[in-house]
């Protein structure tokens, strides 16, 4: 079995721009995450009780499903939501980006919401007196003392979680959308070259992930409060 | 959820039938798959922390690999590639096994090699968490290096990890569902094809939806009561304290 | 200046605080002391509202905590507090944990509140040390710093809840020294130590706590000197034995 070099360039466009999609997924993806997993990781410390119950329901619920479910639910149901929303009564085609998006941002802010509930439990205790003392309103303690400090203190693990999204995004494969395994398989597909593909695409998530988590490892080295 | 009751096209079944047969497999694979994580994981942890030698570096290169590189790629080289790159002879006969065996092995190897790469992880967090006491006392007894480890120091480090042992063993029922993409049906690959027949999309994904949820209730619930059963009390939080 | 009138929390079925009433006026100083949970701690934290009370009233410079009272916010400007842990936000400078609060709370100019701060650091001693990080002081260093960043409020009342318990012993006297200067200048000041030096020659008075009463008041000399109850003669003795 030889590998062709030539059919490997030719494929490279292709495969940049699964790449290029990927990131893109991986982007929305942790931004969209973090931001709802924080505002869940809130709800879950709240007073109200209703609010506190709906998160910590809806982070269980995600976090005890496969994604490829996910993935299904909202591919296959939002149409159908959206076309009720507008009364339309007949689904209504989304794009396929659009879904996957939005996929993405709710299955990954249960995972963030866990990891920044983890950081919250991480600082002392003594520090919401502290707010209280000198009188911040909650809105500056969580702003300006808490949050920061939470993520700080949780930064490798988020970023691992990010690495692992990453990776998640791979699974998009199930409703044939065009990430980078996607256009690998797709070019497998179309020209027989299935090793090389698959092999091509390990190596260069391979590539990312190795050098990712090196970072973070790093990172993690710096990210000490500097004790004497 | 009346669409369980209903027969299938071919008449022979009804849906229900279905979702027990996809639920057999995912509960097959994810067993099956853990048993060889916790073995292979456990040597790979134990490996890496040996001082000196080969075993330490070829541990680290396995985790590495299997950490880096999503599953659903990895499940993809273990059911394409690796047969094209075997001689002739054994490709051709494991791609002429009988699905779906043809598929649940490849995906048994596939879990529970990349399982076991997280579970090494764990193994080795939880050794080096010990105090290295341990060791020293061991060897003053004259325990030799593998009773060291198996009598001192795994039972030790595992009551140290249970906690994220248990988030592993929940998160493998899940990665069973990567399996559909060569063609195991399991849970998940079941609601597709429900839907496909029926078109009760909501029945069809709802129904499977909350048979995960049951499967991570009892996961959980088994892992819990296996961490209150083997609780030491010096060694709640993880920490040993003197 | 401080009025408690039989106020009284209970934890569940735990009493903490039974009927205590005090009365502190402008620029005194009291030391509260008494044996472990005796409810010192908490007395102390109902006076700036971070406990809350379940019958009575607290009178501070005109205003009001009772149960219903759940506002507040505006007392929190008139009232400082410096904790047995410091507390210091990690993550800020030295300058910033003694100006956030000017800056966010009492809405004073970026420029106002850091000349402010180096002047409150000038006063506790910690000029040279403005941009570094808290982590990189030591104890006692930290606990001054926490004075300065109570202070940068322009308090009318200081609260100290033990404020040198956590500290080494060779670094406790830094701290009293600018707690006994705050006193000398008219600070009012209550303060829940274990330090009976400093109570002794710094105090105006004492209120010894047992068991969640006020069960001695009386002007520092004299309790030290003189004990009425028994109560009070029996941890003075086991106290004051080094």
């Amino acid at each position: 079995m030889t590998v062709d070099l030539a059919a490997l360039a030719n494929a490279l466009p292709f495969l940049l721009k699964g790449l290029w999609f990927t990131l893109q997924i991986t982007l929305v993806g942790v931004s969209g995450g973090i931001v709802f997993g924080s505002l869940l990781a809130i709800a879950r410390l709240s007073q109200s009780r209703l609010l506190s119950t709906l998160a910590t329901a809806y982070v269980n619920l995600m976090r005890s499903i496969p994604l490829i479910l996910v993935i299904f639910w909202v591919f296959f149901l939002v149409p159908w939501a959206i076309g009720w929303m507008t009364a339309s009564g007949r689904p209504v085609a989304v794009g396929a980006s659009l879904t996957i998006f939005v996929t993405f941002v709710l299955f990954e802010a249960a995972y963030y919401a866990e990891i920044v509930r983890a950081g919250f439990r991480s600082i002392s205790p003594g520090q919401y007196a502290a707010c209280d003392a000198l009188g911040l309103s909650k809105f500056h303690a969580y702003t300006y003392i808490l949050f920061p400090q939470a993520i700080r203190n949780v930064l490798p693990i988020l970023l691992t979680q990010t690495i692992v999204l990453f990776q998640d995004t791979s699974l998009v494969y199930v409703i044939s959308a065009t990430d980078l395994l996607g256009a690998a398989t797709k070019i497998a597909q179309r020209d027989g070259r299935l090793v090389e593909m698959y092999l091509t695409v390990g190596v260069i998530y391979f590539v990312f992930c190795f050098a990712a988590s090196q970072f973070v490892k790093q990172l993690q080295g710096r990210l000490a409060y500097g004790a004497r | 959820m009346s669409v369980l009751f209903e027969p299938t096209p071919d008449g022979a079944e009804r849906y229900l039938d279905w979702i027990v047969s996809g639920l057999c497999w995912t509960l097959l694979l994810a067993l099956g798959a853990w048993t060889i994580a916790l073995v292979i994981g456990t040597l790979v942890g134990v490996a890496r922390t040996l001082r000196g030698g080969i075993l330490p570096r070829l541990g680290r290169v396995y985790v590495e690999t299997f950490r880096n590189i999503p599953l659903l790629v990895q499940m993809f080289f273990w059911y394409f590639v690796l047969p094209e790159l075997l001689p002739v002879r054994i490709g051709m006969a494991i791609k002429q096994m009988d699905p779906p065996w043809g598929s649940f092995i490849p995906a048994l190897i596939c879990l529970g090699l990349f399982t076991a790469a997280r579970i090494g992880e764990q193994v080795r967090a939880g050794l080096q968490a010990l105090p290295p006491g341990q060791i020293q006392a061991a060897s003053a007894l004259g325990f030799s290096p593998g009773g060291t480890y198996r009598l001192i120091l795994l039972p030790q480090a595992f009551r140290i990890i249970l906690p994220t042992l248990t988030n592993e063993f929940m998160t493998i029922f899940k990665n069973t569902s990567v399996a559909l993409t060569i063609g195991l049906v399991e849970l998940t690959a079941t609601a597709r094809e429900i839907n496909e027949n029926t078109f009760r999309t909501f029945e069809a994904f709802g129904v499977v939806t909350i048979v995960y949820l049951v499967i991570a209730l009892i996961a959980w619930q088994v892992m819990y009561r296996i961490e209150r059963a083997v609780q030491l009390p010096s060694l709640v939080s993880g920490r040993a304290r003197p | 200046m401080i009025e408690i009138d039989n106020v009284s929390k209970s934890y569940g079925a735990f009493q903490v605080l039974k009927n205590c009433s005090a009365s502190i006026a402008d620029g005194e100083v009291v030391v509260i002391c008494g044996p472990s949970g005796s409810g010192k701690s908490t007395l102390i934290k109902t006076v700036n509202g971070l406990e809350t009370i379940d019958s009575g009233q607290i009178n501070v410079s005109g205003f009001r905590l009772a149960p219903d009272v759940t506002n507040v916010a505006a007392l929190r400007r008139s009232v400082g507090m410096v904790f047995q842990s410091f507390e210091l936000f990690p993550h800020l400078t030295v300058l910033s944990n003694v100006t956030i609060a000017q800056i966010k709370v009492l809405k004073r100019s970026r420029a106002a509140a850091e000349e402010k701060a180096l002047t409150l650091l000038a006063r506790v001693g910690l000029s040279g040390h403005t941009t570094k990080y808290p982590a990189q002081l030591s104890g006692g260093q930290q606990q001054r710093v926490a004075i300065a960043r109570a202070l940068a409020l322009d308090p009318k009342v200081m609260l100290f809840d033990e404020p040198t318990s956590a500290l080494d012993p060779e670094m406790v006297n830094e701290v009293l020294d600018v707690m006994t200067g705050l006193a000398r200048q008219g600070m009012t000041m209550v303060c829940v130590t274990h330090e009976m030096g400093f109570a002794r020659s710094v105090a105006n008075r004492v209120l010894f706590m047992d068991d969640g009463e006020i069960v001695e008041t009386a002007d520092a000399v004299k309790f030290f000197d003189a004990p009425q109850s028994e109560r009070a003669k029996a941890f003075l003795a086991k106290i004051l034995r080094h």
